[in-house]
């Protein structure tokens, strides 16, 4: 359901993606490890379409994302580096603006997003900025999770989690994939997905 | 209209070559055209009775300021296409039309102040088309402060871009100023829908000045959107080619 | 497609209820533009000779070149914030008409800094000689003018966004397209402030403002979607 063919990508001067064919189905995941610097923050960038390939296709359902780009986009949950949150704002306050701008949302379908993230004891006046990294970390999988949406482009998901955080992590993706999701992850170290449908690419070469 | 063709303009090395080419053809007439123009208007041409003199400058002032409005829209639609259709040419060449389109507007104020004391007994008036005026000089500066202030070259390109399109609704009014408003310009007595009101000694320099200041502005367009090209492609190999063919000028 | 798909109107309230709500956990930021206002205006009266007639010649200038520099100071918190902390670029991935979610931003950013500086002008203009029975015709002229310059700022803001240090360029970006502005609302102001009629100019401004609400979102929305490449 996700195609990229013949990408090609350049930064300034430099020739970052040479012709990248890549393809997940549901149900699939890919993880990118790639090193430093070749290219795994840009290439989900611009399958999210902050970034324009000079040459080469993305397709989303068979259709390229230029066509219907809003479209596309309520279908995508794009995790960047950061955690994307508002310092000010309490977590359950974050996540219930984040569901707003896309659907309805419960309050209890938040309270329980927390849950399952492993923040349920959490003061719910507290502003993020008063978390810790990790549980950002975690509060931004839980906006993950409550997107519902169903291609999910996540860089370096596993930053800043401990132990349980990462069992957490891996159980949402198990779920997100046995329910017919897509996944394409960008990190340092692989996440220890059980299915067979996790592919793992070590080069930006080697995605086919 | 072959679509091909414009792409294929868009393409550096083309667009290198053919701006090479195309340069001298421009730069022998303009020359030829200015001299003869504005030797023509600033010393042949027969006095103006109400003015005397003094008039002479719209021989250099008038034709700055016609330019100082085409070369913005050309920099506007450039900087569209190149927003549009990506054609990292387009941004080269609107790039370069930046600092021409402001040496003009300047030459245009500046020229104005000069026969404004004569004239009106001021070297300047708040008047509608001054003002507008400075306005599109602003507009030159900021797109080209723009410009340089980002880092990330395609950004710059296409930030730049959007002010450029936005500052063209200027360009409009600067012309339409004199109508709109009580303004110390005279309404148009050229560009009139009954044709123009000047007399044809007076006028045949003027547009042979305007002419030749036209052709100078391609000239100066093409020599520096070519240098541009070149700034950018310098990783490219068609550029060592290039240069090999033809020697030490390229 | 979800039937409960958040419309444009609801993600577009979203944006402005989170801002407002922001605004008023850090209440001291949006008092700042309105300080300066003040200063500024009172500078005039402070650098001329105080005499009233001479002030309420000076006040229709004094006040709107205070309200254009104090939106420029308060331009920059539009959408610095946003990109900075990453939720700027999640708003370009809501598949939310991005101009519209970008529109409500401005908006909501007008209701803490145009607004505010609109209401107190008229009592600045008071101050500088302007007689009471002038200030709800002053008042329209400021709120109307203060409506376009905060969308002709969210252009500018978005066009600076990729740029460090940017508080000069944004000036000189913002004010030539401001002129208009400038122009008739002091026009509008001075007319206000000895009695006559300001429908005039104040249909310009209002024309201003309605070709601002159509056009600046759109190219906000694209300078910032460049920014984010």
């Amino acid at each position: 359901m996700l195609e990229v063919s013949e990408l090609h990508l350049w930064r300034g001067d430099r020739h970052l993606l040479r012709g990248l064919n890549l393809s997940l189905a549901p149900g699939e995941a890919m993880q990118l490890l790639w090193p430093n610097g070749t290219g795994k923050t840009s290439l989900l960038r611009t399958i999210a379409g902050f970034l324009y390939p000079e040459s080469g296709h993305v397709r989303w359902q068979g259709q390229s994302i230029d066509q219907d780009r809003d479209a596309f986009h309520r279908d995508l949950a794009y995790q960047g580096h950061g955690t994307a949150l508002k310092a000010d704002l309490s977590a359950t306050e974050n996540l219930r603006f984040a569901c707003d701008l896309r659907h309805e949302t419960s309050a209890a379908q938040i309270h329980d997003a927390l849950d399952r993230v492993g923040l349920q004891g959490l003061r719910p006046d507290l502003p993020v900025r008063s978390l810790s990294a990790g549980q950002q970390r975690r509060v931004s999988l839980a906006r993950v999770m409550l997107w519902k949406a169903r291609l999910w482009l996540l860089d370096e998901p596993a930053s800043n989690l401990d132990a349980s955080g990462q069992q957490i992590l891996r159980d949402l993706l198990e779920r997100h994939l046995r329910g017919g999701g897509l996944a394409l992850l960008a990190a340092h170290q692989a996440v220890p997905l059980d299915s067979a449908a996790c592919r793992l690419s070590h080069s930006p070469g080697a995605t086919a | 209209m072959s679509w091909a063709w414009f792409h294929r303009f868009g393409s550096p090395p083309y667009f290198y070559r053919v701006a090479g080419l195309l340069t001298p053809w421009f730069a022998w007439p303009a020359a030829v055209l200015l001299v003869v123009g504005l030797g023509w208007g600033l010393f042949v041409s027969p006095p103006d009775k109400l003015q005397g003199d003094a008039y002479r400058i719209i021989y250099i002032h008038v034709p700055n300021s016609w330019l100082s409005l085409m070369s913005y829209s050309a920099m506007a639609v450039s900087a569209a296409i190149g927003l549009i259709w990506r054609i990292k040419v387009a941004h080269a060449v609107a790039a370069a039309i930046a600092p021409a389109g402001a040496a003009f507007t300047a030459v245009s104020l500046l020229t104005g102040m000069l026969w404004g004391q004569p004239m009106w007994g001021t070297y300047w008036a708040w008047d509608p088309r001054i003002v507008f005026e400075l306005v599109l000089l602003f507009f030159f500066l900021g797109y080209i402060a723009l410009r340089s202030a980002i880092d990330d070259l395609n950004r710059a390109d296409r930030t730049s871009a959007v002010l450029a399109i936005v500052g063209v609704v200027n360009v409009p009014i600067v012309h339409y100023s004199v109508i709109w408003w009580n303004s110390l310009h005279q309404a148009p007595s050229v560009l009139r829908t009954d044709g123009p009101s000047m007399p044809i000694q007076m006028l045949a320099p003027l547009l042979v000045s305007f002419l030749g200041f036209t052709l100078y502005f391609v000239a100066v367009m093409l020599v520096r959107a070519r240098a541009e090209v070149l700034h950018r492609e310098r990783g490219g190999d068609w550029i060592r080619e290039a240069v090999a063919m033809h020697g030490n000028s390229p | 497609m979800s039937s409960l798909q958040s419309s444009a109107w609801r993600a577009a309230s979203t944006v402005i209820r989170r801002d407002l709500l922001l605004a008023f956990r850090r209440p001291g930021e949006w008092l700042q533009p309105l300080a300066f206002f003040l200063i500024v205006t009172l500078l005039f009266p402070l650098s001329t000779d105080p005499e009233l007639a001479r002030l309420r010649q000076l006040a229709p200038a004094a006040l709107w070149v205070a309200l254009l520099l104090a939106s420029m100071l308060a331009l920059d918190f539009l959408f610095r914030e946003d990109a900075n902390d990453g939720t700027l670029e999640q708003l370009a991935l809501s598949g939310q008409p991005f101009a519209v979610l970008l529109l409500a931003k401005t908006a909501t950013h007008w209701m803490l800094t145009g607004l505010p500086l609109a209401v107190v002008a008229p009592l600045a203009a008071v101050a500088l000689g302007a007689p009471a029975s002038s200030v709800p015709q002053v008042l329209v002229t400021l709120l109307l003018g203060s409506v376009s310059l905060s969308l002709i700022g969210s252009i500018g803001a978005g066009l600076t966004l990729g740029v460090r240090r940017s508080g000069a360029l944004l000036s000189l970006l913002v004010l030539p397209l401001a002129i208009p502005t400038l122009v008739f609302g002091a026009r509008a102001t001075q007319l206000a402030m000895v009695g006559e009629s300001v429908a005039g100019p104040l249909y310009l401004l209002g024309a201003l403002a309605v070709l601002g609400l159509t056009l600046a979102p759109l190219a906000a929305a694209a300078a910032v979607r460049i920014s984010l490449e």
